[in-house]
Parts: C-alpha cells; sequence; structure tokens
C-alpha cells in the first residue's frame, strides 16, 4: 500500500520546483544553470514515486484515499482526493517519465538561451499540472488541473513570445481548447445538475453499474466531455491549433504536444469509460476519431516542416487512439498512448537534434545528414519505424491491437473505421519515411544559411529564431534521452503487453493489468470487451504491414531513388496539392472567417456600435432633453413682471373663452 | 454595546486624511502619511476578518447608539457590526484602500486634497458594509459619490467631467429609487435595522428581515424589491443600467479605477445580498424567488453583452471596464440560483458573494498593471503597442497573472467563484447559466488578445512609440511592485484555498436565506 502523502509529493515536487524558480527568478536571473537541476531532481522523485505507485497498484490494486472539502458552503460543497487505479499509475509513470527524459535533453537545447529560468518553471508546472490531472478524483479538480495543463502549453508555445508566429500560435491554441473546454464545462454542469455526488469519480462508476444514469443523460455528458477531449487531442475538427503549437521549443514539443498534454483528451474518455458506454456516444467518437487519424495524415503528406510533420502525425495517431476508445476498445487505445508516447518523443527529440545541427526545420534545407549525426538518425528510423507500425517495434503491437479490435463490435462503424485505420497506416508509413529521406539521405542542402539566402532573393522576411549550421551530432546529453526512447520504442510493446509468455511479464500483462478494476469493469466479459486479452488477427497483422511496407516503397521511389518525381506529381494534382498544402484552408475559415470577419468585425462589431448609438445615445438623449425643458420652463420664471401680466391675462382670456365655449 | 474597532476602521481614514490635509507641511509628508494611515486601516479591517473568521458565528464587533438622530419616532441607530457577509467586504475595502494610497505616489497634482478625498471615499465605502442600520447604510452609500465626483473629474484624463457627471446622475438616479424604499420598508415594518440583534436582557431584537415576513406593506413588495433592484443594478451595474461604467473607468486616474472597480461596484451586489435577498424572503405576496428567472435572464445578458462588447475594445482601461460588466454579471447569476435547491441556493450566492471579492482583487490588479503600462508608454491604445515583455518583464508577468485570474484559471481565485456560480445556477437556470458560461470562453479571447499585442511581440507597432522611447522603458519600481504584490497574494491564497472566504460567507449567506 502506498503512502497518501507519496501520492501528493508526486505532483507536490514539481508545483515546488515551479515555485522555487518562480520566487527565486528576480534574484538568480534568467538564465541560472542550477534551475535544469532542481527541475531534473525533482521530476526525478516524481518518477521515482510514480513507479512505487505502479508497483503499489500492481500488487495491490485500486487503492482509495479520501476525500477532502476544497469549498463548503452550507449544503454546497466541492471535494478534491486522490485516485489511484491502473489507468492512473500508467499515466503517472508515462508523463514523469517521458517529461524527466526531455528535461535532461533541454538542458542542452536551450542552452544559452535567454529564457532559460522561465522554461524550466513553465516545464515544472506543466509536469505537475499533468500529474495532478491524472490523480484527480473528483471532476471538478480534474477539471483544474486540465485548464492548468491548458495555460502551461500556452506558455510553453508562447515561450519566445517576441515571435509573433509564436504569440499567435499561444493564443490560437489556448482560446480553441478553451472553446473546447465549453463543451466540458457543460457536460459538467449538467453532470452535477442531475447529481452533485456523481463530481466524485469513483461515485460516478458506481451511478453508471447501478444504471441509475439514463442513456441520454450519459449521451449529453459524453458528448460535452468529448469535445473537451477533442479540443485538447486535436481532433477534428478543432484539430487547427497543434500543428501552430510547434512553434514552441522542440522538447516542449516532444514532451506536450506529443507525448502527454495531447494524449489528455484520450485519458479523459477512458477515464468516463463506462460513462461512455452507456451512452450513444461512443459512434461518434469512433469516427471522428478515425476521420482525424486520415484526414491528419493526409495533410502530414506535403508539409515541409519537420516538426509539423511529427505534429500531423501527432493528430492522426490520436485519431486511432480515440478510434479505438470510439469502438469500446479501452486497452488497445491505452496502450498505443503508451508506445506512441515514448517513440514519438523520441521522434521530436530526433527532429530538434537535427535543428541543432542545421539551424533550421525546413527539410528542404536538410538531406544527407546520417553522416554527420549517426545516432540521431538512428533514433528516427526506430522511432519511425515504429510509428510505421513494423514488426517487431512498439507501434506494430499496439497499432495492430487498434485495428483487430475495430472488428469486435461487428458493426459497420466498427468496419468503416478499419478500412480509415488502414488508409492511414498506409498515409504514416509514407510520410514518416518521406520525412527521414529528406533530412538524412541524399545531399545536404545548406540548413538555415541557404534557407535565409533564399528568402533574401525571394524578399521576404527572416523569421526569428533562425539558428546556424553546424554539422555535428549533438551532445551526449541530447543523444542519451533520444537513445532511451529508441529502446522504449522498440520494446516497450513486446514487454508490456506479450502476446505470448515472457515470464518477467506474463501473457497480456497491460491488458491484465489494466482491466483489473472493478469500478470500472465489473466482469470479465467486460474486460474482455475492452481488449484484456487481444487475439492476434494475422490477416490484419499481414495487411497492415502490408500497407505500411508500401507506404515505405512509395516514399523510397519518390524521395531516396526519385523515380517517381514529387514535383511532376505535384504538377499532375496541383489542386489536391494545394489544398492539402494550406490544410484545406482551415485556419482561413476559422481564423479569418468566422472568427475575424463573422464574430469580432460583424456581430461583436455590431453590439458595439449598438450600445454605443442606441443604449448609451438613450442616456444621452435623456439628459439633453431633461436640460432642454428645463431651459424652455424656465421662461415662465424669468422675473420680467410684464411676461407673468401676459400670462395671466392669457390664462384669464382662455379659462373665459373655455367657459363661453363648453358651457 | 460598544467595542470601537469597526468605527475605528470606518472613520479612520477620513479623520487621519483631514488631519493631514491640515497639519502635514509638504506634499512628501502628505503622501507618507496617508499612506501610512491606509496602512493602518488595512490592519483594522485584516484584525475585524480575522477576528470573525477564527469564529464565524452571528454579528459581531458591534457598535452602537440608539436614536443617534434625536427625533421622536425616527428608529434609527448608529449601528455598525460584520457578519459572515459583509466581513470579507471591510477586509477587501481595507486592502484595495491600502493598493490605491500606495498606486497613488506619483500623483503631482493637488496632492493634499487628492488624498483627502482618496481617504475620505474608503471611509465611505466602509461605512457602507459596515452599517447594518438602514439609514446609515444609504447615507454612506451616497456619500461616496462625492469624492468620487472630485477624484474623477479633477485628476481623471480624457473627458473627465464628463464622466464623472455621468457617473453621479446614474448614482443618482438609482439613489433615488433607493430612498423611496428605504422609506417605505422603515413604514411598513418600523425600524431600519438590517438583521436581527442579541439584546443585552439576551433576548433577540428583530430586524427588517424578521419583521417584514408577511407583513402589510405600504406598497407592493414587487414594487420595493425593483426599486431596490434598479438602485443596486445601477451600482453593479447591470444591463441596461452600465454605461457610466466604461467612461468612469477609462478617464479615472487609476487608482480611482481600482477602488472604483475594486469595491464600488460591490456596494450593489451587497446590496442585492443583503436587501433584495435578505429582506424579500418571506414578504407577501412576492419574494425574491419569484425574481429569480428574470434575475437569471438579465445576468446571462449582462455577462454574453459585456464580453461582446469587450471584444471590440482598444483602450486598455476601457476593455477592462467592459469586461467588469461581463463579470457582475456572474454575481447576479449566482443570486439567480436562490429558486433552487437547498446546495444550488447555497452555491449560487456564496458564489456571488465570492465572485465579489475576487473581482475586486483581480479588476483591481488589472487596473493597477494597466497603470504602471500607461505611465511608462503614455498610450493605452492596444494597436500602438506591442513587445512590452521585453522591456518591463515584471509588469508582463502581473499583467499576466491579472489576465489569467480575470479568464478564470484555476489556481487563481476567478475560478473558485464562477465555477460555484455556475454549478449552482446551471442546476436551477440551465439555458441562462449555460450562455453566460460561454462568457469565459469571451473572456479569454480578449485578454489573451490583449496580452497579445501589449506585451508579445517583438516591439511597439507602427504609429506607437519610437524606438529610442521604447528602448528608454523601465520596468517597475519595487513601490510599485507592493500593493500588486499585496493583490496577487490575495488572488492565489483565495484561489488555492477558498475555504478562507467561503467558510466566513456561508455563515453570512445562511443566515440570510433562513
Amino acid at each position: 500500500m502506498i503512502n497518501e502523502t507519496a501520492i501528493w509529493l508526486i505532483l507536490a515536487l514539481p508545483v515546488g520546483a515551479f515555485a522555487i524558480i518562480g520566487l527565486l527568478r528576480p534574484v538568480i536571473g534568467p538564465q541560472s544553470k542550477w534551475t535544469g537541476w532542481v527541475t531534473i531532481a525533482a521530476i526525478g522523485a516524481s518518477f521515482a514515486l510514480s513507479v512505487a505507485a505502479l508497483a503499489s497498484v500492481m500488487t495491490e490494486g485500486v487503492q482509495h484515499f479520501p476525500q477532502r472539502d476544497w469549498i463548503s458552503a452550507g449544503s454546497f460543497t466541492l471535494s478534491f482526493g486522490l485516485l489511484l487505479d491502473p489507468l492512473t499509475a500508467i499515466m503517472l509513470v508515462v508523463v514523469s517519465g517521458v517529461s524527466l527524459l526531455v528535461q535532461f535533453y533541454s538542458q542542452a537545447y536551450m542552452h544559452g538561451d535567454r529564457g532559460y529560468t522561465r522554461y524550466y518553471a513553465y516545464m515544472s508546472l506543466f509536469t505537475a499540472s499533468m500529474l495532478g490531472l491524472v490523480c484527480a478524483r473528483n471532476l471538478v479538480q480534474l477539471f483544474v488541473f486540465w485548464e492548468l495543463v491548458g495555460i502551461s502549453s500556452y506558455l510553453l508555445i508562447g515561450f519566445w513570445m517576441d515571435r509573433p508566429s509564436a504569440a499567435a500560435a499561444a493564443k490560437k491554441a489556448f482560446i480553441m481548447t478553451r472553446f473546447a473546454d465549453f463543451g466540458f464545462l457543460l457536460g459538467i454542469l449538467y453532470l452535477y445538475s442531475q447529481n452533485p455526488a456523481w463530481l466524485d469519480i469513483p461515485a460516478l462508476y458506481d451511478a453508471v453499474a447501478g444504471g441509475a444514469i439514463a442513456a441520454t443523460v450519459a449521451t449529453w455528458i459524453s458528448l460535452g466531455f468529448f469535445m473537451g477531449a477533442a479540443g485538447k487531442s486535436a481532433q477534428f475538427p478543432l484539430h487547427s491549433w497543434l500543428p501552430d503549437a510547434m512553434e514552441g521549443p522542440t522538447p516542449v514539443s516532444a514532451l506536450i504536444h506529443s507525448a502527454t498534454m495531447v494524449t489528455a483528451g484520450v485519458f479523459l474518455v477512458a477515464r468516463f469509460f463506462p460513462l461512455f458506454e452507456a451512452s450513444n456516444a461512443m459512434m461518434t467518437v469512433a469516427l471522428i476519431g478515425g476521420f482525424t487519424a486520415v484526414f491528419a495524415a493526409s495533410m502530414g503528406l506535403v508539409a515541409n516542416d519537420i516538426k509539423r510533420v511529427l505534429a500531423y502525425s501527432t493528430v492522426s495517431q490520436l485519431g486511432y487512439m480515440m478510434l479505438a476508445l470510439g469502438v469500446g476498445g479501452y486497452v488497445p487505445a491505452l496502450f498505443h498512448l503508451f508506445t506512441h508516447a515514448w517513440f514519438k518523443a523520441g521522434l521530436f527529440l530526433a527532429s530538434g537534434s537535427v535543428n541543432h545541427a542545421t539551424g533550421t526545420f525546413n527539410m528542404r534545407y536538410m538531406g544527407g545528414l546520417k553522416r554527420y549525426m549517426p545516432w540521431t538518425y538512428a533514433g528516427m528510423v526506430i522511432g519511425g519505424l515504429s510509428l510505421a507500425g513494423l514488426f517487431p517495434l512498439s507501434g506494430f503491437w499496439s497499432k495492430d491491437e487498434i485495428l483487430a479490435h475495430t472488428l469486435e463490435p461487428g458493426s459497420v462503424t466498427g468496419y468503416a473505421v478499419l478500412g480509415l485505420g488502414l488508409l492511414a497506416a498506409f498515409l504514416t508509413a509514407f510520410y514518416m519515411f518521406r520525412a527521414i529521406y529528406m533530412t538524412f539521405h541524399g545531399t545536404y542542402r545548406g540548413g538555415a544559411e541557404a534557407e535565409a539566402a533564399d528568402l533574401k532573393n525571394d524578399g521576404q522576411p527572416i523569421p526569428p529564431g533562425m539558428g546556424h549550421t553546424h554539422l555535428a551530432e549533438s551532445p551526449w546529453i541530447m543523444v542519451a534521452p533520444v537513445t532511451i526512447l529508441a529502446v522504449m520504442a522498440i520494446g516497450a510493446g513486446f514487454f508490456s503487453n506479450p502476446p505470448a509468455n515472457l515470464g518477467i511479464n506474463g501473457k497480456h500483462g497491460f491488458g491484465r493489468f489494466l482491466t483489473h478494476n472493478d469500478a470500472v469493469f465489473h466482469s470479465p466479459e467486460a474486460a474482455e470487451h475492452a481488449g484484456a486479452k487481444p487475439h492476434f488477427n494475422w490477416p490484419i497483422a499481414l495487411g497492415s504491414t502490408g500497407l505500411a511496407l508500401a507506404g515505405i516503397a512509395l516514399a523510397s521511389a519518390m524521395y531516396l531513388r526519385v523515380s517517381i518525381s514529387p514535383q511532376t506529381l505535384g504538377r499532375l494534382f496541383p489542386h489536391a496539392h494545394r489544398v492539402l498544402y494550406r490544410k484545406y484552408y482551415f485556419d482561413e475559415l476559422y481564423e479569418d472567417l468566422i472568427v475575424r470577419k463573422g464574430f469580432h468585425r460583424l456581430f461583436a462589431g455590431a453590439f458595439s456600435w449598438a450600445d454605443g448609438n442606441w443604449l448609451d445615445n438613450v442616456n444621452v438623449q435623456i439628459s439633453a432633453w431633461t436640460g432642454r425643458i428645463g431651459r424652455g420652463l424656465a421662461i415662465v420664471q424669468n422675473g420680467q413682471a410684464q411676461t407673468y401680466v401676459f400670462a395671466m391675462i392669457l390664462g384669464a382670456v382662455t379659462a373665459i373663452a373655455a367657459f363661453l365655449i363648453w358651457f | 454595546m460598544f467595542t470601537g474597532i469597526l468605527t475605528a476602521t470606518v472613520f479612520l481614514p477620513a479623520a487621519a486624511g483631514a488631519v493631514i490635509a491640515l497639519a502635514a507641511r509638504s506634499d512628501q509628508q502628505v503622501r507618507w502619511a496617508s499612506i501610512a494611515s491606509s496602512i493602518v486601516t488595512f490592519a483594522l479591517s485584516l484584525i475585524v476578518f480575522s477576528g470573525y473568521y477564527v469564529d464565524p458565528d452571528g454579528v459581531r464587533f458591534i457598535d452602537r447608539f440608539e436614536n443617534w438622530i434625536p427625533i421622536p419616532g425616527l428608529e434609527s441607530q448608529y449601528l455598525l457590526g460584520v457578519d459572515g457577509l459583509s466581513a470579507p467586504f471591510i477586509l477587501l475595502t481595507g486592502l484595495l484602500g491600502m493598493a490605491a494610497a500606495l498606486a497613488s505616489w506619483r500623483i503631482r497634482l493637488r496632492v493634499r486634497e487628492y488624498y483627502l478625498w482618496l481617504l475620505i471615499l474608503t471611509s465611505a465605502v466602509m461605512g457602507v458594509f459596515a452599517s447594518l442600520d438602514l439609514l446609515l447604510f444609504f447615507i454612506f452609500f451616497e456619500f461616496e459619490l462625492i469624492p468620487m465626483y472630485m477624484l474623477i473629474s479633477i485628476w481623471g484624463t480624457g473627458r473627465p467631467r464628463y464622466s464623472a457627471m455621468k457617473f453621479v446622475l446614474f448614482t443618482i438616479f438609482g439613489g433615488a429609487f433607493l430612498l423611496v424604499a428605504v422609506l417605505a420598508v422603515f413604514i411598513s415594518t418600523g425600524t431600519f435595522q438590517m438583521v436581527a440583534l442579541p439584546s443585552e436582557a439576551g433576548s433577540v431584537i428583530q430586524g427588517i428581515p424578521q419583521r417584514i415576513a408577511g407583513a402589510d406593506l405600504i406598497a407592493p413588495a414587487a414594487l420595493l424589491f425593483s426599486f431596490f433592484l434598479i438602485a443596486f443594478a445601477v451600482k453593479l451595474p447591470l444591463w441596461p443600467l452600465h454605461n457610466w461604467l466604461p467612461d468612469a473607468h477609462t478617464d479615472a486616474p487609476t487608482a480611482v479605477s481600482v477602488m472604483l472597480a475594486g469595491v464600488l461596484l460591490k456596494m450593489g451586489g451587497y446590496g442585492l445580498l443583503r436587501i433584495n435577498v435578505g429582506f424579500f424572503q418571506e414578504t407577501k405576496g412576492f419574494t425574491v424567488h419569484d425574481a429569480a428567472g428574470v434575475l437569471a435572464v438579465l445576468a446571462a445578458v449582462s455577462t454574453l453583452y459585456g464580453a461582446i462588447v469587450t471584444i471590440r475594445q482598444t483602450d486598455m482601461k476601457r476593455l477592462i471596464a467592459f469586461s467588469s460588466v461581463s463579470h457582475m454579471g456572474f454575481v447576479m447569476l449566482g443570486i439567480s440560483a436562490i429558486a433552487g435547491s437547498g446546495a444550488a441556493a447555497s452555491g449560487g450566492l456564496n458564489g456571488a458573494a465570492m465572485q465579489m471579492f475576487t473581482h475586486g482583487t483581480i479588476t483591481g490588479l488589472a487596473f493597477l498593471m494597466v497603470g504602471l503600462v500607461y505611465d511608462r508608454a503614455h498610450t493605452r491604445y492596444i494597436p500602438h503597442l506591442g513587445g512590452l515583455w521585453r522591456k518591463i518583464p515584471a509588469i508582463g508577468v502581473f499583467f499576466l497573472i491579472a489576465g489569467f485570474a480575470s479568464l478564470g484559471l484555476p489556481g487563481t481565485s476567478g475560478f473558485v467563484s464562477e465555477i460555484m456560480v455556475f454549478l449552482a445556477a446551471f442546476e436551477v437556470w440551465s439555458f441562462a447559466a449555460g450562455f453566460a458560461a460561454f462568457g469565459v470562453v469571451l473572456a479569454a479571447g480578449y485578454v489573451l488578445w490583449m496580452v497579445q499585442r501589449t506585451f508579445f511581440g517583438p516591439g511597439p507597432a507602427k504609429g506607437g512609440m519610437s524606438a529610442t522611447q521604447y528602448e528608454a522603458l523601465e520596468d517597475a519600481h519595487p513601490f510599485d511592485m507592493v500593493p500588486v504584490l499585496a493583490l496577487s497574494t490575495a488572488i492565489f491564497a483565495v484561489g488555492i484555498w477558498p475555504r478562507l472566504l467561503t467558510d466566513v460567507f456561508r455563515t453570512g449567506i445562511e443566515a440570510t436565506i433562513r
């Protein structure tokens, strides 16, 4: 049994690091080297405690801790507490583990940056918030951390806030996710209005199990929650903020915008999995997830910025996870979350390493780098193979579980998303290897200097943040995390959820562990339905591997051997290329048409105009007329006797005339 | 009964102001003596609050003279006291009064008069929250107009006299209704006493809420209720009576904006809770419960309308001013939950009270930060600003904190009150609360837009300050940071541990709605 204090410490340690760095910032200056080590120490301790928590849940199952009052006002109370179940334990280890590696990496990557101190403060805040999110027991408490990860993401995307693009991307990310959180909030409010006690997640599980929540109620609540989840996990149609979020430092992209924060949406759906299952929202989840998987991958086909390729890939992989949840695949979804966290963080860190050497993220100015940076190359290829889902890397196991699980419900939706999933598998392999070939193979195309020269020739401004070329392998402190993540990319899948008994970890270890949770899965059948013991599906495994190999083959034909010229292809389908390159014009639709023109100029403009010209004008007119009436009435008291006499005579005449006429 | 501490808290600022104005030999002396007296006032208010906090029950710190106005039949008393509803506002007034005095240290024009009026203003507002006699309450409520008019019209910017006059006219318009309603309540009940008090003999002296229950009134209860509502809605302000606020806020000097947004608006919300909710529980023919639906709709309109108009603002102060219209709508929304179950009513009213306190600290901080920016950049026009973070990062940090708190970020007090109000109100008025909750999305829009355009980016936009002016910008003086840190501490303390306030508010609220 792990101590409650130990769990609180998991998040309190990074909070402490944040507070210390933040409070001492005026004294220690913007580039204090020890802030990195404070953060690493705090997160390292959190990681150790997270592992202890995982071990404790493994041996003793779900653990219960008391609720405490956060607000108590008469009969209105809000409480908080800890929820330590297998889902929490897995997430704790993933979050603190990836975060720890990323902090090491950042030591070198952020070296010499003007905001070094600030960077580690934000990173600590983010890690604490994310850890708090996964062990929240109360829905409002969860929402608190949900918003806090949002704000940490905002701060880190806009870390280089003197770059207009970074400032705009940060704002966009926060407002889009806030918009989505409006749905989440309405879901919470509706849930609360049904029964205030259900804010407590274990109580909600009981209520669902006891059939206390009607299907329509569950559907509305689930849809609200899913809106929040879709925003955080960048699912269509709320996806467009994530590619822009790449404006943040690369380690941030690795930790927040691929491995952990963006998976919070998946986590949320998993957390309320019984509620979703009791609702009619599952089909929506599956279809949105499946569609996003293909939709995002298609934009990754033509992107030239290596981080954007990875960002589209993240959106697409999150789509896979949502798809899996939508067809009831609790275990496959979280298994993919688990493997994806490692290999995608590795890919991002490797891309940061590439940037460290070339000074740019634009793959058109890279090429031939495998000669200079063999470790980075190896890390990228292993991560790429894992992402493409090739045997025996971790991505293969998790992706295939998802695809196999789509057949489980035997529904039309299931077959539809299987098709989408297979298509996305092909696209994924293609764009990933297109990126690897453009970056590491062929000849070197000049890096940041060449890009700057080209921009100058075109008369365009050089964007801030462009670095310098120094072609060499990155320092060990950057390479080591990439290597560790590559090892995880190879082994994580096989060792965590082996299809055969391995001794250390028994057959279906991950699935059995995750479903060993009576509150969520009441019966062995329910656990089985959620994918506790996935069957290996040969046709699907072979089919998806074949598609992935086809994708790699096509990529090598186009970008390695250039037997098919990408330029010719682009000329053959100019419209398709442009639509993909402009991201289906969603930025134009949202930012220009809806927000700027529609909402800001037209709608809010009309309100603002009416406020000044109608409503306030009423006030002004009332006061003006009061003045006029006063001045008008003042005539009767102007102090001139002749006026008074005249008025008296006029009155008398009128009175007499009236008398004569009427009577 | 006379403990004296409340009388001291209320009158110390004004008395000190008068003595300082007469006796101080230089502006420098005026400045430091006034700041010192505001700090003492804050200390007194802190004593009152913490005294109440350790044992939150009933009415405490009573100062009372019966028949202080020797007119037979006029049952008015000099009656000061705090209960759970007013204790936090005493603290808020002390805190913001201190912040305002500290933030005024750069004032150079007619320093003596300035501080006199500022201290009188603090006394007047403190008196509103400390009075438990309705006539005394009314006197303080109206008296605040005089220092406010002077402060805006003499030390203001832009169109100060227009704005000051507008403020006065609106408030007097509401005040007329208030006076009629106050007198009608007195005539109907025969007392001005706003709460029940224990007598020295050990029995209970009934106040208006007890006597008005089921009594025959000289005017329909609905009419009296709407008279009070109009008076307090102007102050709050509630749509469509809000138009005085953007002008007054924009043209007032920084410290006065802090007081205006921080505590003066709260007089409206406090009146609503104390009087519209407290008196009209069991009135004959019409109770506050009957009005709740209308209040919910007005709240939703206020919230969304305020937020939508805020989005169009280009002056930093005006933007924050309009956002207050939106945020004070949440107060009304919380009050509308009175029609719900026990938990909803408690949550809503406590949430409303919390929202007033938190908005006071948050908007106070926002105005302080805008003031600091304006002192340096000499413009508040957002499209002309930009890149301020690089030159004045300390101001940036706290500007960002004020912004985050304003958009309801968890960890800051803004979130606590909003979630309380939403949870409670949604249970009763789902649509109104759902629409109003969209205000938080819009809040993210206007706050982050303002932050992006003023503090982020490479440097000032075209038409703004020149490169030399920009490079010469100086970050906050340590003395500027004193009030900033005080308000930020309050924002985080309440945000992280809301029971600091809810444990107090709830005793007052429970007594009010029972």
